[in-house]
């Protein structure tokens, strides 16, 4: 098992792995999504106070998940860049980062969609909202300065330590933020004697989450491999690979 | 006696291009002056804006002197000299980010008083003001600073900066704009500067090691 791990980060080994698992996974992301889509718009009802423009809720919050997960994924992969000076590790940063902005960005476009009926405007400087869009200009600080480097190694280092310290700083944004202002719905209680929700609506919204995480990790695994490709392009597998001489 | 050594040039060199670093406070000024002409120069307005624009011009005037934090040094190579010295990196770099704010973010505080009759500010409110930029201007120079260790080699990192940094303040600018509000209205103002307080503890401890490693990558490449 340990060995296993220890090859996957070598590039060659890697690009070729994800090569297999990436359309399996990329496949079953359709399907949850399908089947999570299906229970969300026609078999949960509508809500009692919002109708049926609650069923938002079934990509919104799934987003907005993804978009938080994202930037640990990113932070946790950019330490174990720095610690243990794997190339892999950056690499993973760095694909991590365009797809969890791409995730902020979709959170933020449904969030406003369904405010505009809901809240009567398209934004609010609530507290969620205002963190969700913050969390955008850590993604988009973070590849201005993954890019701005000539060396790709200094690129990554340096936005190494970009996201490491934005980690430190997204628990205090978060609370800050949230003293400043809120107006967002609270949390839904999904089990127990007071839940909210009734399965008909969480059990498709779990699994549209899932659905999501799959699609994450399909999407993740193909923008690695062009990262590996990008990073490699002076090897000799990457040019047998291309079939360059 | 090495750490005295060390303010001591820093100081010396500031003194020496003092132009250099007025621009910052002069912006400040600049920055806050535009507010009026460009809202309309009604006293009461200006009043329930004034602590929002001066934290805000605060903010940038502070972050965009931090670019000038290790330039020099970077280009004649004392910073490679610093990093071989006997004395910690870390050290080091929280002395200088301790006599640069002495140096640009000091004036802007006590410049502020000004900008705060311009604006119109209440003057029996004037030492929350006062207080919450002493709390919250030093984190911003740490924040600032954590982004110039990263910016340092590049040509275009002026403006890559305050892209990298700017989130990273948020709550220092609520919580400083939060406190400079309050005391305008006469509510109690503890909270916000508690909180302050408290970031700047977390600043002080923290940031030094991350300036440190940006620096050290800096340098590698």
């Amino acid at each position: 098992m340990f060995v296993w791990f220890h090859k996957l980060a070598s590039p060659p080994f890697f690009y070729r792995f994800a090569d297999k698992l990436a359309p399996w996974l990329g496949w079953m992301s359709l399907l949850v999504i399908l089947a999570g889509l299906y229970g969300g718009l026609w078999l949960s009802p509508p809500d009692y106070q919002q109708g049926d423009g609650f069923r938002i809720i079934y990509v919104h919050v799934p987003s907005a998940w993804i978009s938080m997960m994202a930037y640990m994924v990113m932070a946790t992969a950019a330490a174990i860049g720095l610690i243990w000076r794997m190339k892999l590790a950056h690499a993973v940063s760095a694909a991590a980062a365009p797809l969890g902005a791409s995730f902020t960005f979709l959170a933020l476009v449904t969030g406003s969609l369904w405010g505009k009926p809901m809240w009567g405007t398209y934004w609010v400087w609530d507290a969620r909202l205002t963190s969700e869009l913050i969390l955008l200009f850590l993604y988009l600080g973070y590849i201005a300065l993954n890019h701005a480097f000539e060396d790709r190694r200094t690129g990554d280092r340096a936005s190494a330590i970009l996201a490491i310290v934005g980690a430190v700083n997204v628990p205090i944004i978060h609370f800050s933020v949230n003293w400043w202002n809120t107006l967002h719905q609270g949390p839904t209680v999904f089990f127990g004697p007071k839940a909210e929700m009734p399965p008909s609506m969480y059990i498709p919204l779990f699994i549209m989450m899932f659905g999501f995480m799959l699609f994450f990790a399909a999407f993740m695994l193909k923008r690695l491999q062009v990262e590996v490709l990008q990073r490699e392009r002076n090897t000799a597998w990457v040019r047998d690979l291309v079939g360059q001489p | 006696m090495k750490f005295t050594a060390l303010i001591e040039r820093d100081l010396r060199l500031a003194y020496r291009r003092r132009g250099e670093l007025a621009t910052p406070v002069i912006f400040f000024v600049i920055v806050t002056a535009l507010f009026p002409l460009a809202l309309n120069p009604d006293p009461a307005l200006l009043r329930t804006l004034a602590p929002g624009v001066i934290w805000v011009a605060a903010l940038l005037a502070v972050l965009i002197g931090q670019d000038s934090l290790f330039k020099t040094d970077y280009e004649d190579g004392s910073l490679e000299l610093m990093l071989l010295s006997p004395i910690t990196l870390e050290w080091i770099v929280l002395l200088r980010v301790f006599t640069h704010w002495l140096v640009t973010g000091l004036p802007l505080v006590i410049l502020s008083l000004l900008i705060a009759l311009l604006l119109d500010y209440p003057m029996q409110a004037v030492g929350a003001l006062i207080l919450s930029l002493f709390l919250g201007t030093p984190i911003l120079s740490f924040l600032g600073a954590v982004g110039a260790s990263l910016t340092v080699g590049l040509r275009r990192g002026v403006m890559l900066l305050p892209i990298l940094v700017l989130p990273l303040t948020v709550p220092v600018l609520i919580f400083g704009a939060a406190a400079a509000g309050r005391a305008a209205v006469g509510d109690p103002v503890a909270a916000p500067l508690y909180f302050l307080g408290a970031m700047l503890m977390l600043a002080i401890t923290l940031a030094p090691f991350a300036i440190a490693a940006g620096l050290r990558i800096s340098l590698e490449s």
